[in-house]
């Protein structure tokens, strides 16, 4: 075990390099000059050139990865280009905002699927079930962000229960601050909820087919008492891997939503800085996020391994 | 049995008149663009000024709501006879955010620093003419240029000219401290910036005492939390299709005022075949601009002949030089040799003048055989590429610096254009200073570049303002990017 | 054929994406405007007789943008998932033949680009090569070739383990001829409902990267850009908003269905009771 906890910890490292070249080499591409842009049309070349050494642009590209490299080891991020902050401190500001939200939706969405997913496995074949899954059928098919406009003229504009979006801070209290995460979280829960009871209903008639599971029906027991006290366990797993993937996608992937609803997130963040060319913020927080799906991965498989010895060997 | 009555009627009295007497002092007011820093005199974001011009900081003369020059920290000022030396007196008792005197050594270090050789001001030509600043006492600066400049008060009524103090100036990018009627309270950087009075205020205090800025760069969003009520004003609402909306609901005042923004189809007069005047008359003619107003701005929009704005007591109206006649363009073309048609670009940065006004206007030029590929581009590659590396055929862009028209006399500017005669006029203007002959210089000006057709003149951006029926004190034009809020009040 | 007329899946989801193809290709002789053509003039009409789903605020027929639409997200879709099954059936097809060094590589650059978060990555991708179709496809294709390296990686692992292909090698049969002979057969039907499967997040994806400004351009029409225009307009011209929408729902219900049946139909094994 840990022979192999060893070798996956080297691999992750690996992985981690290798991303943070393919992101600094893909930014270095992307045309366009920071202080040119930062200082508009009329500025003079000398302006330009003082502003380029200020930000360290006129350092080696070598020399440059480095220094980004030697920072991330300890912590510091660099700083902004545009807001001349911290980018440590500007993701800080971020995640209070992004993390909430992608928990609330997760929590909305589990909240609501594995019910349905239950609850339709239960009936299978019923009218019921048929109809719950045609609805998640459609649910998956509709584009979070279309949903999400017509949330807001629903909700906001029509009945003016929430706001439209933004984010007034959680210093001004939680109610207002849970309130304007509301429409968003619901937005990106729905068709996420929607997959996630067709997993939970399938995971759960697979573990019904199961041959103990046929043992447990054959002593006696009813279909209902089966399903709650043996197959809804074993059916956790696959539920929970769906559960993780969707965290991960929810932390960097609700840029079209804090979009829609003009959210001070993560994923805008990001979009906002290419558009203005920031690079420092760009690489540092697609780091940051590429590696926490890395680390999020090798947790799982390390619990994987832990439950079953035989995926140890294969890699 | 009696009292009670009395007594609860009383408390309401008292609730419902206190309620009704004590104004509101919060405002919320919606911008597009978050600025970057909140140093206007280190980059040229106009989102910058946008929040502290006025606000904030506070330059040696102020520009106001009719572009008219007025006294700054500078409470008056003498010229001499030659037109080179500025003398300024200091008001008395002004003071910076942290409790520092404003003075004149300040005055001096403020402006040293933007023409320095080192100096990172996005807009250093502003201080070009300047030959030294001296401080002659406590509270009195001398200005000496080394050329007559008539725009030299002007200028130094632009957010790039502010004055700053030499403690705090290299940190007012996340820390802005000046002198104005309002202070830094709250960045939560990405969503809004808060604002609160500045009770030591050398003036007259600010009616509101907290003001804040949301900034919403989706046009959906920005009509949504308007008419939601998250923000009070919009001072330029970045959907103009939503404006009859507003207009049509008593609730909000639409105030159209005008900006400084000359939007163009920029043209490259030295790549073929724009090179050729006949081909850039024809496509002159080959544009409804009434069309593209209707299209793209929903009508908001003055249409425009020549590279100046119509509010401008200089203006020339020449929006008729090349009417509306797309057979004649198309003869046009023919005549010049291009009666197969032309084949090239029109790269579009991101506002949506630019996006719609250029799918208007590929199509427009379609008809007279024109087939433009669109190319969108993000401001950092139309920086690069059309406006450093001129590398493009056309491009739609919104001139917003205010009395720009020299931009026709810079040596490699990214129109390519080129006219001795042009040029000798603007050099004769900057060293005019008396008014009516500007004027007139100014107006020959117009004709020439019309004349020429270096551009096609599209319209006058409009300034859509929605706000608040009951908010009083805000802008209608934007002679400089500003949203002044010290004199704005709640009514009732 | 019988099994597929008595599926359901299958059947409604041939229907609806048998319906899209339809309009998309009809769009190529014929819509009924011309969607290059702006008459500002007629700009957000509700629908009527004339203009059936209405126009836009440039006076465009919405019913024959939604058409153009069609094939525009289709062709970003198919091409996307094109680049998928090109590039990484093969690299899948490899790993499992070779095992070894090849194998950890390959999965090890697949658990890259799965962490890099897509819409992200889209965004810098259509940053550094300027927004378009064809980087759509670009960066909705990059994503798609660790899927189908992994799904014919696995595949593949399992019919190598067979009987059959030893004997097969016994008899001197190289990986080449083999992975031609008797994988990729094998793993045919297993593809063909991954490739539905990404056919309908590539026209998801296409519509969102559209719908934030850096998919297809105009004069070119997408539904994503259709929403995107539609937004700021959804209080006096509703129809603008829900008309692409519901057409992206349809397309991307079409194929879901399409997948689920084919899945049933194609590999018994894999089959779920739905």
């Amino acid at each position: 075990m840990a022979y192999y906890i060893v070798r996956r910890l080297l691999i992750v490292l690996l992985t981690l390099w290798v991303a943070s070249v393919i992101i600094f080499a893909m930014l270095q591409v992307i045309p366009g000059d920071p202080a040119q842009l930062m200082l508009g049309i009329n500025a003079t070349d000398d302006s330009i050139a003082a502003l380029r050494s200020q930000l360290g642009l006129d350092v080696p590209l070598l020399q440059r990865y480095l220094n980004w490299m030697s920072g991330m080891m300890v912590g510091d991020f660099g700083y902004s280009y545009t807001y001349g902050a911290a980018v440590g401190s500007l993701i800080a500001e971020r995640v209070v905002v992004s993390l909430p939200l992608a928990l609330i939706a997760l929590t909305l969405s589990t909240v609501i699927a594995i019910p349905v997913g239950i609850f339709t496995a239960s009936r299978r074949g019923t009218a019921t079930d048929t109809t719950a899954m045609a609805i998640t059928q459609v649910g998956i098919a509709i584009p979070n962000f279309w949903f999400a406009i017509l949330l807001v003229y629903i909700f906001a504009i029509s009945f003016r229960l929430v706001p439209a979006g933004g984010f007034p801070g959680w210093d001004t209290g939680l109610w207002p601050a849970l309130k304007s995460l509301l429409l968003p979280a619901i937005a990106l829960a729905l068709p996420q909820a929607a997959i996630l009871s067709r997993v939970t209903r399938s995971a759960l008639l697979d573990t019904m087919a199961e041959d103990y599971i046929r043992t447990a029906r054959a002593k006696g027991l009813t279909a209902q008492h089966v399903l709650w006290h043996h197959a809804l366990r074993n059916a956790l797993i696959p539920v929970l891997t769906i559960l993780g993937l969707q965290f991960a996608f929810l932390l960097a992937g609700t840029i079209i939503i804090e979009n829609v609803f003009y959210l001070p997130g993560l994923g805008r963040l990001v979009f906002q800085s290419i558009q203005r060319l920031d690079l420092m913020v760009v690489q540092s927080v697609v780091v940051l996020l590429v590696a926490s799906v890395i680390l999020i991965n090798f947790l799982v498989d390390l619990a994987y391994a832990w439950a079953d010895p035989r995926l140890r060997r294969e890699g | 049995m009696t009292l009670r009555p009395i007594l609860l009627g009383g408390l309401a009295a008292i609730l419902f008149s206190s309620s009704a007497l004590a104004a509101r002092m919060d405002l919320t007011i919606g911008m597009v663009l978050e600025p970057p820093g909140l140093d206007p005199t280190a980059e040229a974001a106009a989102a910058i000024d946008e929040v502290v011009y006025a606000n904030v900081f506070e330059g040696l003369t102020r520009i106001g709501p009719d572009g008219a020059i007025t006294a700054g920290l500078a409470k008056k000022w003498t010229i001499s006879e030659d037109g080179l030396s500025y003398a300024f007196e200091l008001r008395e008792g002004a003071t910076f955010h942290d409790g520092t005197t404003l003075d004149a050594s300040d005055v001096v270090f403020s402006l040293d620093r933007a023409r320095a050789e080192d100096s990172t001001n996005a807009q250093k030509a502003l201080f070009s003419a300047i030959e030294k600043v001296e401080a002659t006492g406590e509270t009195t600066v001398v200005v000496t240029l080394s050329e007559p400049s008539g725009a030299f008060l002007y200028n130094m009524g632009w957010g790039d000219a502010v004055i700053v103090a030499p403690e705090s100036a290299d940190t007012n990018k996340e820390n802005p401290v000046g002198t104005g009627p309002f202070k830094l309270d709250n960045w939560q950087r990405g969503s809004a910036i808060t604002l609160s009075r500045n009770e030591n205020y050398w003036g007259e205090q600010a009616k509101l005492d907290k003001v804040t800025f949301r900034f919403i760069p989706d046009p959906a969003a920005a009509t949504a939390a308007l008419l939601a009520g998250d923000v009070q004003a919009f001072p330029n609402l970045p959907a103009p299709e939503a404006i009859a909306q507003f207009e049509a609901d008593p609730r909000f005042i639409v105030a159209i005022g005008s900006t400084e923004g000359e939007t163009i189809l920029s043209t490259n007069n030295k790549k073929p075949p724009f090179d050729n005047i006949m081909v850039r008359r024809a496509m002159a003619h080959a544009i409804d601009r009434q069309a593209i107003i209707d299209g793209a701005m929903f009508g908001l929009g003055t249409p425009i002949g020549t590279h100046f704005a119509p509010h401008n007591p200089a203006y020339v109206e020449l929006s008729e030089t090349y009417e509306y006649n797309p057979e004649k363009a198309k003869a046009m073309l023919a005549e010049a040799g291009f009666a197969d048609g032309i084949k090239a670009t029109l790269k579009l940065p991101p506002p949506s003048y630019a996006r719609r006004g250029g799918e208007i206007i590929a199509s427009q030029l379609r008809e007279v055989g024109i087939d433009l590929e669109i190319i969108p581009l993000e401001w950092g590659q139309w920086l690069e590429q059309v406006f450093k590396g001129k590398d493009y055929d056309l491009t739609i862009v919104s001139h917003t610096e205010p009395n720009d028209i020299d931009i026709y006399a810079r040596d490699d500017y990214y129109f390519q254009y080129e006219n001795p005669d042009f040029k000798a006029l603007i050099a004769k203007l900057n060293v005019t200073a008396e008014e009516e002959a500007r004027f007139d210089l100014y107006r020959q000006a117009q004709q020439i570049i019309t004349d020429d057709a270096v551009n096609v003149y599209l319209f006058q951006l409009a300034k859509n303002g929605v706000w608040d029926a009951k908010l009083n004190g805000l802008w209608e034009n934007s002679p400089v990017q500003a949203n002044d809020v010290t004199g704005v009040s709640w009514s009732e | 054929m019988k099994n597929a007329l008595r599926n359901k899946n299958f059947l409604v989801g041939i229907f609806l994406t048998g319906f899209i193809l339809a309009i998309a290709l009809i769009s190529f002789v014929w819509t009924p405007f011309d969607t290059t053509k702006l008459i500002i003039a007629d700009r957000l009409k509700a629908p009527n007789l004339t203009y059936l789903l209405g126009t836009d605020h440039f006076g465009r027929d919405i019913f024959s943008m939604v058409m153009v639409g069609a094939r525009n997200s289709i062709a970003v879709a198919f091409f996307a998932v094109g680049i998928g099954i090109l590039i990484g059936v093969p690299l899948g097809c490899w790993a499992a033949a070779k095992r070894g060094f090849v194998d950890e590589l390959l999965m090890r650059s697949s658990d890259i680009i799965f962490a890099f978060p897509a819409l992200l990555s889209a965004v810098m991708i259509t940053a550094i090569f300027g927004p378009s179709a064809t980087n759509a496809i670009i960066a909705i294709g990059i994503f798609n070739i660790p899927v189908f390296a992994r799904v014919a990686r696995g595949a593949a692992l399992s019919i190598w383990s067979r009987e059959y292909i030893l004997a097969a090698r016994a008899s001197g049969k190289g990986a080449v001829r083999i992975t031609r002979e008797h994988i990729l057969p094998n793993i045919t039907n297993i593809l063909v409902v991954q490739g539905t499967i990404q056919f309908s997040l590539g026209i998801l994806a296409e519509a969102g990267l559209s719908y934030v400004g850096l998919g297809t351009q105009p004069p070119d029409v997408s539904w994503g850009r259709m929403l995107n225009e539609a937004q700021t307009m959804m209080s006096i011209a509703p129809h603008m908003a829900i008309i692409p929408g519901v057409a992206i729902i349809v397309t991307v219900l079409g194929l879901n269905l399409l997948g689920d049946g084919l899945r049933d139909l194609l590999d018994p094994r894999l089959q779920r009771e739905r």
